[in-house]
Order: structure tokens, then sequence, then C-alpha cells
């Protein structure tokens, strides 16, 4: 049975370092480099960042109020709240209009009013505002970091900010490019292209924009000509995407459109993979292999398709309290696992989930209680094995600085001697944790990685046929 | 020029059935659109019941039951048209003059005029249903002066089919802008039902934007122009016309929200007919076919995946093939075990031999075709033209004979393998998209057939407009001029005309008139458009590209007897090759230019992003290999500047 009981008991206050000889060490020997590899681990506060423009409407009560004609003020509301807009303002101005199309504005109003009151009582999340629903759908946190992504092949990360604007690091590079568009606005999410050097994916607010990103290029500020931006009408706010292994595909979910979008980036065509139930898409993750793609919904409900001829079958409701917004965060393979918790140790206060490439480490990210006082979030890592039986043990916790609590992590892509959790915290702080181990069994072939790492394995006593003959 | 005979067995066995499926969906789907526009047509708001009880009682009429016969014809042509003229390559006219020639090719004529007709019975048959005052052509009027009754001319009758013709005509001419009939293919796979589920709202979007353009540009033709027809057709069928009532071409008459709702709603059943029965048969056509890698018996040799993908002359089963081989590469270990085999006696690897040596012919013939275009285009991105001016036309002449016969003497590399830029052309797309599979990717694409024009012009009959000008400056030196090449060729003596061209007429006069300025002011290049051109088949190519990375990336792991690795060098090499001229053919002004997106139209416009979509496969594909093979691919032999390449790839700086 597994209870966070017999996990080490967490030291506090002090910032966890790395693990060695299996323990989690928060401080080192005399004479050791804290930091082996020369990750940049950079650190933003809020008050250097300016957060982004208010939104107009905000901004009206500073002004004075002035009169214009009625076509100006409708063409206005036209285009600032579309036609609930128009209507709301034709049955506000009753005596300059005929009383007809007041009266008449002011029915199709009450009767729109009450269509989406219907919907949105079906769909709760409906109601939300566009900005509430980015805060409400994607990782995003009271820290200055929004959104972080390491890249699949390099050591290469990047980081959204609290201003929009996003900076890539580079390691044994001092070049930090920062990427900014006229359309980014409230990132909810990054992900670089597999496959790929250079593209680098971010939902924004109403649109789906591609940076190429040039790796080359010493250049500080590309220019938004670098970036491609996607849009579909009604699609919008992005809240999760995700590439497809190969990097040939990106499917993009938003809360409001009940379709998730497969895109030919570079064709920029889209195609709509419409299924009602759910209300929307929420949180989209492929599993390593291409071959099926989770999709969760805001309600209680969620989808795995098979990117073959693009079926789904909708997965069973958890019983009780339904987590489904939880597993949001979950990548499908921890899926079938963290399905198995949820069901029978009612483990349900996580939030977050990360399993390093090699799958030997997972990490949780258990969330705390805003109000109790002595309850912070923390991230727990299990040692995990998959051969012979599936084992899980505890490892111990990762702890920040005093104060900071963890709001995202990440595991290192492709790290030489175990796995490298990068974690950011929410006093703004971006800091690496090794885990030095080494590999000792490997698990079943379920991520490309793996099975390249045991092929390289097998084959490497045979040699390739080229260099036999040479 | 639609015999069974000649076409090879997969349009008899396959597209033949897919485009009668396609069009007995259609057929089955009639009914279900007829009814929704009796029950609009006839709709009104106060009277519930009586509307409901009247469409029913509509529906069950023989008249409509008549009408609906007469839909069905019009469906079967609409499906034979669209298995007669589509295209899997698009014909891209590359200046405002091809897209002329195109507009008033004979074909077209012929296809704008059956599209006519049909619409006229379309609409015919909605005016029956609609019923009132729409119903019949001739009503009984009072004359004013003597008091008798005499059929008098019906004009809303006259006004509805005039529309449908309108509106056929509008869409036969934009079939041909937007290229309707260029079928392509989405990125995913899907069922046919989700499919078509998940287009659906597209297409009924796509039709109403239609019909309400098609019906405001009607009414602004009628305004104009619809005395000429009222009164031909009155005098002709010895109609009155009834002075009592106001006449439609005016702005009182046409301003009469019944008319113009009539008018919207047939002109939306009208398009909605024709434009189903297109994506019906889109999404039937492009459905993956699975080839068998290795057939078990002789008789079956030919419809195996190796000899499949080396047919030149089906494209579409060509296409299909190479759909089924990047598919196969990806998602079914069991036919990638099968690519990797070796034949029973002997041992040989002739499934991967056969499929790895088309997969890379089909790329490197992309990059000649690449480089013949960076050979002939100037650096400001037009073409080069030899004789731009006339002016300059005896300068040009006199050097001709030097360099025609230097050209011969310094080019045999270039023309041994490829013969010419023209005969690749000609063979390889041109051939492709034209007599090869002469049913079914008809030719209008070469508008200027007629000899007459073509004297006119003295242009050589190229397969398309695009690639006669397209060609190295060499073969366009070689092959006759425009409007004085006949005369030169002759006295300069110059070499025999290369296979592909045809000596054309004496040309007509040898003073360049006005006219001719204005057709060479036509001609000039629209910009982009010749890079589209190029890349208008890439979908073959980002297939083999894609089902070339993911085999060797597969061989690492799946090749037991190291076929691929053989072939290696030979696939790198060719990849990289292709990098370097996409690479150059982007640095172009106007070649990294994105299209215009249109927000709603039945045409497909894949096409225009196909070379962004080439260029990304491409090095999606190098990476797959890079990644894969690793440290590995120092031992492969290539040559050093390649090496130097891939390393940039293994350090993901590129």
């Amino acid at each position: 049975m597994c209870s966070l009981g017999v996990f080490p008991a967490p030291v506090t206050a002090a910032q966890t370092l790395l693990e060695r000889n299996n323990e989690l060490l928060s401080a080192l020997h005399p004479g050791e480099h804290p930091q082996p590899c020369d990750l940049p681990s950079p650190q933003f506060t809020r008050d250097t960042l300016k957060g982004h423009s208010r939104p107009e409407s905000s901004s009206r009560s500073a002004f004075l109020d002035q009169r214009d004609t009625l076509w100006m003020r409708s063409a206005g509301a036209w285009r600032d709240a579309g036609l609930y807009g128009l209507l709301d303002e034709i049955t506000n101005s009753a005596e300059e209009v005929p009383r007809f199309l007041a009266v008449g504005s002011a029915c199709v109003l009450a009767l729109l009013r009450w269509a989406s009151s219907f919907h949105g009582s079906l769909f709760p999340h409906l109601t939300l505002s566009s900005d509430e629903m980015v805060a409400e759908f994607s990782q995003m946190s009271d820290s200055a970091l929004r959104s972080f992504a390491w890249h699949p092949h390099t050591d290469k990360f990047a980081v959204a900010l609290l201003d929009d604007s996003i900076r890539i690091y580079k390691s044994n590079s001092s070049a930090t490019p920062t990427l900014k568009h006229r359309c980014q606005r409230s990132v909810c999410a990054l992900q670089w292209k597999p496959l790929c050097g250079s593209a680098l994916a971010v939902a924004c607010q109403s649109c789906l924009l591609i940076w190429h990103v040039d790796p080359t290029s010493l250049s500080t500020r590309p220019s938004s000509g670098c970036a491609q931006v996607l849009s579909h009408p009604g699609h919008s706010p992005i809240t999760s995407i995700a590439w497809s292994p190969t990097g040939s595909l990106l499917v993009s979910a938003s809360p409001v459109d009940t379709a998730m979008m497969v895109w030919d980036v570079a064709a920029e065509s889209a195609v709509p993979l419409q299924r009602v139930g759910g209300g929307g898409v929420t949180y989209l993750s492929w599993s390593p292999d291409g071959s099926r793609l989770l999709a969760a919904t805001p309600s209680a409900l969620f989808r795995v398709w098979e990117t073959r001829m693009w079926t789904c079958e909708r997965w069973p409701c958890l019983k009780g309290s339904c987590q489904v917004r939880k597993l949001r965060k979950l990548s499908i393979t921890v899926f079938e696992l963290m399905y198995a918790f949820i069901y029978f140790f009612k483990l349900t206060f996580f939030s977050q989930t990360s399993w390093d490439p090699r799958g030997e480490r997972l990490a949780v990210l258990l969330k705390g209680d805003s109000q109790a006082v002595n309850h912070p979030s923390v991230i727990a890592v299990f040692k995990t094995r998959s051969s012979p039986v599936f084992e899980l043990l505890p490892c111990g916790f990762v702890m920040g600085e005093a104060g900071a609590e963890p709001r995202f992590m990440q595991f290192h892509p492709h790290f030489q001697h175990g796995a490298l959790l990068t974690v950011c915290w929410s006093d703004g702080r971006i800091s690496h944790v090794p885990f030095y181990f080494s590999s000792a069994g490997l698990l079943g072939g379920d991520s490309p990685q793996q099975a390249l790492a045991s092929n390289t394995a097998d084959h490497s006593s045979n040699k390739l046929y080229t260099e036999q003959i040479s | 020029m639609f015999s069974l005979k000649q076409n090879s067995w997969f349009i008899r066995k396959v597209v033949i059935w897919r485009a009668v499926a396609s069009i007995a969906w259609s057929v089955l789907l009639l009914p279900v659109t007829a009814a929704v526009f009796v029950l609009l047509s006839r709709f009104s708001l106060f009277h519930p019941i009586q509307w409901i009880s009247d469409c029913t009682s509509l529906l069950a009429a023989s008249s409509t039951v008549f009408s609906l016969v007469v839909l069905c014809g019009v469906v079967l042509i609409t499906g034979f048209f669209n298995l007669e003229f589509y295209t899997l390559v698009p014909a891209i006219p590359c200046s405002r003059m091809a897209l002329l020639g195109t507009v008033l090719h004979p074909r077209q004529c012929v296809h704008s005029l059956v599209y006519c007709t049909m619409g006229m019975l379309v609409m015919w048959c909605a005016s029956v249903t609609i019923g009132g005052r729409y119903s019949t052509l001739g009503t009984p009027c009072r004359q004013s002066e003597s008091g008798e009754v005499v059929t008098c001319l019906n004009e809303y009758h006259l006004f509805i089919l005039l529309a449908g013709a309108f509106m056929g005509y509008s869409h036969s001419f934009l079939g041909v802008v937007q290229n309707m009939y260029y079928v392509s293919f989405q990125p995913i796979q899907q069922y046919k039902y989700p499919r078509f589920k998940g287009c659906l709202p597209m297409v009924v979007k796509c039709s109403v934007i239609q019909a309400l353009y098609s019906a405001r540009n009607f009414a602004a033709f009628y305004f104009f122009f619809g005395y000429a027809p009222k009164t031909w057709i009155s005098s002709t069928l010895n109609l009155q016309i009834d002075s009592s009532i106001q006449p439609l071409d005016s702005l009182t008459g046409l301003l009469d929200f019944s008319l113009l709702y009539h008018l919207s709603i047939s002109g939306t059943f009208l398009y909605l007919t024709w434009y189903l029965t297109v994506l019906l048969f889109r999404i039937c056509v492009t459905e993956a076919y699975s080839f068998p890698v290795q057939s078990t018996f002789t008789e079956d040799a030919e419809q195996s995946l190796p000899k499949v993908l080396a047919e030149k002359n089906t494209l579409v089963m060509k296409f299909l093939a190479l759909q089924d081989l990047a598919l196969l590469s990806h998602h079914s270990l069991s036919r990638r075990l099968e690519v990797f085999s070796l034949s029973q006696p002997g041992g040989h690897a002739h499934n991967w031999n056969a499929i790895s040596r088309e997969c890379l012919s089909l790329l490197s013939e992309l990059t000649q075709r690449l480089v013949a275009h960076q050979d002939a285009v100037a650096s400001n991105g037009r073409v080069k033209s030899q004789s731009a001016s006339s002016d300059t036309r005896s300068a040009s002449s006199s050097s001709s004979v030097v360099s025609g016969t230097e050209d011969i003497a310094e080019t045999p590399r270039l023309s041994v393998p490829l013969r010419t830029p023209g005969s690749v052309f000609k063979s390889s797309v041109g051939g492709a998209n034209n007599a090869l599979t002469a049913p079914f990717t008809p030719d209008v694409n070469s508008p200027f057939s007629s000899p007459a024009i073509r004297r006119l012009v003295g242009q050589q009959d190229r397969q398309s407009p695009c690639f006669g000008t397209e060609q190295s400056p060499h073969i366009m030196r070689r092959g006759p001029k425009l409007w004085s090449a006949s005369t030169e060729s002759q006295s300069s003596g110059s070499p025999p005309a290369s296979p592909a061209t045809v000596p054309s007429p004496p040309a007509a006069s040898q003073k360049p008139s006005f006219l001719a300025q204005w057709l060479q002011n036509r001609r000039e290049q629209l910009p982009e458009a010749s890079s589209q051109a190029l890349f208008a088949d890439s979908q073959a190519h980002i297939w083999a590209l894609q089902g070339l990375s993911h085999l060797v990336a597969a061989s690492f792991s799946e090749d037991q007897f190291g076929v691929v690795q053989t072939t290696l060098p030979n696939v790198l090499s060719c990849l990289v090759v292709l990098l370097e001229a996409v690479d150059r053919h982007f640095k172009l002004p106007h070649a990294s230019s994105k299209p215009v997106r249109t927000i709603c139209s039945m045409g497909d416009s894949t096409y225009k992003t196909l070379r962004f979509a080439l260029r990304a496969a491409l090095k999606t594909a190098i990476y797959k290999i890079t990644t894969t093979f690793g440290e590995h691919l120092n031992a492969v032999n290539i040559s050093t500047e390649h090496r130097k390449r891939l390393q940039q790839f293994l350090e993901f700086k590129d």
C-alpha cells in the first residue's frame, strides 16, 4: 500500500539540490559543485514585468462620457461586443430608435440570454469570461511565469512570462531571444515541435502562433515576421496544444469550442474534429508513440482518440467526486497508473505529474491548501520500475526555498546521468534538480526515447552494415 | 475520350466504383435537400399548420416526383463531369493570358454550356416546386385596350430560369478560377461518414454565401440587360408582355423581398446539389487504398505496391500508392517487415529496392525541376524573357546563332539525362496530368490549342502554360520565339527543335502591333504562380519523404538483413540535395510569400501552400533519420559537404 507516510520526512526551509545514492540532498559536502550542468536558471519577479494592458472596457471609466450618434455607438458596440453589444445598445437607446426596433431587440436579447444561460447551466465553464477561462484551464499561476517548455532534443527551454513575452534560454549561450507579437496575449501553453530545431507553438488567447526561431541566429528580438498566425473562427481561447511525436501535426483545443483542430502547420490548414459531449476540450496529450491522443473536457468526461483513423472512445466517468478536471494535467504515459491511483487510493489532490523519459522517476505535484498556513504545495518523487512487475517506491519530496511553492515542472527530455527535473517556483525562480542514478531496467517500449535507447543497447555490439564493410 | 479499354486496372476496378458510390450517395441525399428546400420555399410564419400540411402534400405530388427525376439526371451529369474533369495536380495559370485561354478553351465552353443548361433545369424544378406566380412561362392576362384574354410572358419564371443559367455559368467559371476540380488529400485519415459530417457545415455555408453573391450579381445583370432576353423570348414564343405588371428590370421590380428570397433559396439549393456531389466525390476518391506489398500470385503482380509506384500512367493510383506507403511506414509493423524482407529464392531485397528507387527518382526529379527553374529565373523572380521586347529582336537573333550552338556543346550534361527540361516536364508533370491519364485529367491546360490563336501568340503548344515559359534560357533560345520565332529559326539555322517543341507556323505579321504589346503585357507572369506551379504535385513528394524517412528510421530496429543500409547514402544525399534546391528556391522573391486565405470557397486552395508543406516535410524527414541514427551517420559513406549539412541537423542547428 502506498501512502505518503512512508516518504522520508521533508527537510523544511532548505532547497533540495540533487539526488545521489537514493537520497535527496539539500546540502553538499564542502568542495562540491552544486550545479554540474550549466543550465541557465533565471529568476523573474512580478515587479520587473509589467502585465499586459487592461482590456479596453475597463479603461472606459477613466474618460468622460460623450454622446455619439446612434450609428457610431452601434458600430462601436458591434465591434467591441458583437451582436450582444449591438442589441444592448439599441435597447438602451430606446428614445432614439423606432419603438418596434427597441422592443424587438429587447426580445431577441432576452431570448439569447435565456438560451445562453440554459447552455451555460449544462456547461458551467461557458459562463466564464475569456480571461477567467484561461486562468481556470491552463497551468497559469500567480507567479511571474506562465508556462515552460523544454526543447525535446536540445538543451534549450522557453519560458512564457507574465508580460506575454517568451524567452528562450540555451545552455552554453548567453543570448536569450525574446519573442513578442501583437497577437501573443495570455499565453497558456508552449510546446516545441519535435524533430525540428526551431519551431515553437504558442497557444494564445485569440490564435495559435508558430515561432520559427533560427537556432544559429544571434538576434535577441526576432521579428514578428518569424511567427505564423493560425486561427479559426470560434476556436479561442486556446488553452492546450500538442504536437504529434513525428512533428507532422499539431492539435489545439479550446474550452469553448467542442471541436479540436488538427493543424497541418506548414499548409496552415485545419481539420476540425467535433464531438459535442463535454462542451469543449481543455487538455490534450499524445502518447509517446503517437498512436493515441487524450482529450479531456471541462465536464466529467474525457476521450482517447486513436490517431490512425481518428475515431475516439469515451472513458467512463470516475466514481464519487469527479476529478477529471485534475486529470487534464496528466500525461498519457501515466494515464492508467493515475486512473488506478484515483480509483483505489482516492489520492485526488495532486494537480500535475511528470514522468522522466527513462521511466524511472515520477514527480507528482501535490496541491496545497491555500487557506491552511502549514500546507504548501510540494513535489513528491517516486521511483518507478515496470519490469518484472510495476513498482512505485517513494523517493522523497523536492523542496524549494522558504516560502516558495512549486508551480509547474517538467523533466529534461534527455539528461545523460539519470533524470533532471526542472521546477518553476512561485517566486519566479526556475531551478533544476538532477537525480543521479544508473538505469536499472528499461520501461516497456512505450516511449520513443526508450525504444531508441534499447535499440542502441541491443545494436551496439553489431555495427552498421556500412561500418562493417568500410 | 472515355474508354475503359485503355485504362489501368485501378481505374476500372476502384476509381469508377468510388465515383459510382459517390453519385449514389448524392442521389440518395437529393430527397432530403429537396424536402428542406420545399419547407423553406413555402415558409409562412403565421400559418404553421397550413405550411406543414401544404408541404407534405406537395412532397407527395407527382410534379415533385418528376422534378426529383430531373434533379437525379442533373446529379448524374454532375457526377460524370466530376469523374471526367477531376485532377490531382491543379492547373495553375501563370499569366493572365493563360487564365483567359483556359476560360475560353472549347472544352471549357462546352462545360459552361452544360452547366448553364443544368442550372436552368434545376431552377425550373425549383420554380415548379415554389409554385404560385413562378410556375409557368405563360400566364393568361387581359389586354388593356381590347379586354380579351391572351397569353402573356410570366417574367418571374423567366427571371428564375435566367438566374439558373447565370449561376450555372458562374459555377463553371469559378470552377476554373478556383480549381474546383482539384482534389486534395487531408492531412489525417478519417472514415467517410465522419469526414462528410465534418465538411457538411462548411459546404452549406459556402453554398449560401455563393448563392447570395450570385443573386446580387444576377440582379444587377438583369437590371441592365434584362430587356434583351425578355423581348427575345416574347417575340419568339409569341407571348405578350403584360404592361400592367411592373417590369422586373427596374429598381422597384427588383426590390421585391419575396422574389429575392426565393431567388437566394433556389440558388442555395442549386449550389448545394452541385457542391454535395463534388464533396462526396472528393471524399470517396481520396479514401486510402491498401496495396499489397508483395503479391502472392503472378497475376496480381501489377497490383503490388512496388509495381504500382513505378506506374506513371495513372496518376491517381500513384498518389494513392504513395499515401499507402506513408501510412504503412508509419502505422503498420507487419507491412514494414514485408518491405524489408528478402525474396525467397535468391535473397534479393526487391521490395525495398523498388520502393526506394521510385521514391528517390521522384525526389530527384523534383530537384532537377527546381534547379532548372532557378536557372531560368532572373534575379528579380521573373522568368527571363529572351524576347521581352521586340526591339531587341535583331540583337538576340544575331546572338542566338552562336549561343545556340554553344549551348549544345556546353550542356550535354543537362540534356542527356533530362533530354531537355521541357521533356522532363512533359514526361513527368505534364504527362502526368495530360495524355497518359487521358480520361481523368483532361487537357484543359493548353489554352491555345486552336491553331489560329497559337499563330497569333506564337506560343508553343506546351502542356502547361507555366512550364512553357519556365524553361532554361537555352531551350528558350532554341525553341521558336514570340512573333519572330520561325523566321529566326530558319535564317539562323538554329539546331533542330527538341522533341517537346513544335515549330510554330509563320507569324502573322513581322511588326508588333498594339494588340501584340497588350498580349505581351498580359503574358507577364503572375508573381508566385510559377512557384505554385512548380510544387503543384508536391503532395506525392511529401508522401514519398514521409514514407522513406519513416522506413529508414524503422529499419534501425526492424531491418534484420540490413537491406536499407545499402541505400542509406543514396537516400541521405538525395534528401540533402533536394534541401539545398528547396532552400535556394525559397530565396527567390515571391517564393516565401504566403497566399491570401480565402475564407469560404468550395475550390480547394491547398496547392498554394504545398511548397511550405514540402519544405517542412523534408526537414522533418531528415531530422527523423538523423535523430534515429545519431552518431552512426558518421560511418555512412557520403560526401563531406553533405556530411557537414547533416551535422547541422544532428546538432539541431537547422
